[in-house]
């Protein structure tokens, strides 16, 4: 154990987010926050309700009491101002992290993300940098619908110049926000909702550490890296963000019915750390991708793609999908339920490639 | 006039102000002599414009930052951009202000303070805001101008960012430059109540309309502006009347939705023209005088070329470098 694993301790994912931009925030006066509800209350100081809310996800609270209001900016809901005075400060020396509380109100703020954020440093020859980062929240499973639910990754992949991430529990929570943060080209850091400690079905609500450990100290967690948290030799199960945990439930279960078993967690989405799914799939034959992304033109697509390309001599099977359905997130319980990639999902793919 | 005879612009200003003026024009028709030979790529003249960033980039310093649109060479020659580098940039070159990467429509120089011109109509606006909230942080006295189109006035996130300027009291004006055509369509068909001046009202800030074609007019209303701005009160949204003398772009014929007698009337309030009786009547210049600085423009404007023919064509490598920063 070294010292700093010793000091090390379960906290909530939020908590792990809260801390590593509090963290940054008091050792570079460059960083501040902003958006909807990021304090709650802006402008009621005087009714001592300064940090009403501390964001919708309480990722930021207790921030404007440490920094102050100037640092901590509430924004009226204006996503496209916001976001692209983000990018503004950016590129003027700040490095401003912006909350884009949901990743499907992407649509009223795309261009200033798409347009500016991510074309701006090679449409300028390399002159003008944006250290922005831009947090948001992904997921189904909290009876939120079609429109605050979805996992938009591959329409942000997509693009070129930008960067993206998705951690999977509180430890890669705050070494890539940290990371995110400290990064000098945009970065999307997508949470999710579940990990956050959101569900109407309590089961699924990931609200404590499960097993994730988190130094106290600061640390980066490399963007574009990918973990391996369980290796085996049988089958890789790629996960990402909350289907990472999907993947280690499924694990266990396979493990139980005697296949050894590898997990991925892919944490980077852009740029994609090709090598260890390519070094993985090589070892094991065998790989099933997992997103909750919309099946069409996604990262599970572009992962199936990338293994049929580069490992297709090594493949005992097709690489297979667990993705959303081609449809939208529904409201009512036991659809969103059928929505969601599950462990049964998984492990009944995994058992009828290895049977 | 009169009134702007009496607050008066010092000679040194003025010359400035008609030689920044006759440059860009000059550039531009260069440009266009460029564009017919293949060399230039497609662009938007702003021939007729000029008169709107000079008066307005005679109050600024290197540290305040422009930000400008798809028609943006009189922008960036008005903050002092290197005409050689916008020429390369133009014809593709990699000595070019963005490496050859950006072109006609997304010149930047952040040294100079240009910021970027923007071809998404309407985009640049927040992006001003935002480097006006890092001067506002960062407690620099600088300030930023966006300059956007009549057809910008459509776009929502021009409200968006008016309303974080002025709640945030941030230091920035925001340039409406009228020329009356977005594209093809004329602003009295899209522009409700036909001012965009008007509009500042509801977001609690100065909405002053100016002839844009007057270089002395546009002086002393960003004058103001600008001081308000640095002084820490706030932003201003300026509307410049004025004309683009060409199509929306190189091979668009504007008399298809505009009349002949529509252009000479416009073209008979030629800023440069006026400005060069302003420079007389102060007594600031003469004729031969005059000539020598359109001399020195055309001079200049043909080094720009020269530069540019003579300059590399990026390597190809460059297609791949600068996607990011930092990316292992």
């Amino acid at each position: 154990m070294t010292q700093s694993q010793e000091k090390s301790r379960q906290i909530t994912y939020v908590q792990a987010v809260n801390e590593a931009i509090e963290y940054e925030m008091a050792n570079d006066p460059d960083v501040f926050i902003m958006g909807e509800d990021i304090a709650g209350g802006a402008g009621r100081a005087n009714l001592g309700k300064q940090d009403a809310w501390g964001g919708v996800f309480r990722l930021t609270k207790g921030l404007i009491g440490k920094f102050g209001e100037d640092r901590v900016r509430d924004t009226p809901i204006s996503e496209a101002g916001f976001i692209g005075a983000g990018v503004g400060a950016a590129a003027t020396g700040m490095r401003p992290i912006v909350d884009l509380m949901f990743v499907g109100f992407f649509g009223v703020c795309g261009d200033q993300i798409v347009n500016n954020a991510a074309k701006m440093h090679y449409m300028f020859g390399g002159k003008v940098k944006i250290p922005i980062t831009i947090i948001t929240s992904t997921g189904a499973g909290t009876a939120s619908a079609a429109q605050h639910s979805e996992t938009l990754y591959s329409i942000f992949t997509h693009f070129p110049g930008l960067k993206c991430v998705s951690p999977s529990d509180p430890y890669t929570a705050k070494g890539l926000m940290t990371a995110a943060i400290r990064d000098d080209d945009p970065v999307i850091v997508f949470n999710h909702k579940l990990l956050m400690g959101r569900t109407v079905k309590p089961e699924m609500g990931k609200g404590i550490g499960f097993g994730s450990i988190v130094p106290e100290d600061s640390y980066e967690i490399p963007i574009g890296k990918a973990l391996v948290p369980i290796e085996g030799t049988d089958i890789t199960l790629i996960g990402i963000s909350y289907t990472t945990l999907v993947c280690k439930e499924a694990a266990e279960e396979l493990q139980q019915k005697g296949y050894s078993v590898e997990v991925i967690d892919l944490l980077s989405l852009s740029p994609m750390d090709n090598e260890t799914i390519i070094k993985s799939v090589m070892k094991t034959r065998n790989v099933v991708i997992v997103d909750e992304d919309y099946p069409r033109c996604s990262i599970a697509s572009d992962i199936s793609a990338l293994v049929a390309e580069e490992a297709f001599d090594y493949l005992d099977s097709p690489p297979v999908r667990i993705t959303a359905p081609h449809t939208l997130v529904p409201y009512s319980l036991p659809l969103e339920m059928e929505f969601l990639p599950s462990k049964e999902k998984v492990v009944e793919a995994a058992v009828s490639i290895l049977e | 006039m009169t009134n702007s005879k009496k607050t008066g612009i010092d000679k040194s200003t003025a010359l400035w102000m008609y030689q920044t003026m006759i440059t860009t024009r000059k550039f531009e028709a260069e440009c266009r002599r460029q564009a017919d030979q293949g060399k230039l790529r497609g662009m938007h003249s702003s021939i007729g414009q000029e008169a709107v960033p000079t008066g307005i980039c005679a109050h600024l310093k290197d540290g305040d930052q422009i930000l400008g649109t798809h028609r943006s060479h009189h922008h960036c020659i008005a903050k002092g951009v290197n005409l050689n580098e916008m020429m390369a940039e133009l014809l593709g070159k990699a000595t070019g202000t963005n490496k050859g990467k950006g072109g006609t429509m997304h010149i930047a120089d952040i040294n100079k303070g240009m910021l970027g011109a923007n071809g998404v109509v309407g985009s640049n606006i927040p992006v001003a805001v935002g480097a006006a909230l890092t001067a506002k942080l960062k407690k620099s006295q600088n300030v930023s101008v966006v300059f956007f189109g009549d057809g910008a006035v459509g776009q929502g996130v021009l409200y968006e960012s008016m309303n974080l300027a002025s709640i945030w009291k941030l230091p920035v004006v925001f340039v409406c430059e009228n020329n009356r055509y977005a594209e093809a369509t004329p602003f009295e068909y899209s522009m409700a109540g036909q001012s965009v001046a008007k509009r500042a009202t509801g977001f609690d800030m100065p909405g002053i309309n100016v002839d844009g074609q007057s270089v002395v007019e546009m002086y002393h209303a960003s004058k103001i502006a600008i001081q308000k701005a640095r002084s820490g009160e706030g932003p201003t949204l300026i509307e410049a009347m004025t004309y683009r003398y060409q199509g929306h772009f190189g091979a668009d014929p504007p008399l298809t939705y505009r009349t002949e007698e529509e252009e000479a009337l416009y073209k008979s309030k030629d800023c440069i023209r006026r400005m060069k009786s302003y420079l007389i009547d102060m007594g600031y210049s003469d004729e031969e005088k005059i000539l020598e600085m359109d001399e020195k423009a055309q001079i200049a404007v043909s080094e720009s070329v020269k530069f540019a023919d003579e300059s590399p064509f990026p390597n190809l490598e460059e297609l791949h470098t600068e996607v990011y920063v930092k990316y292992e």
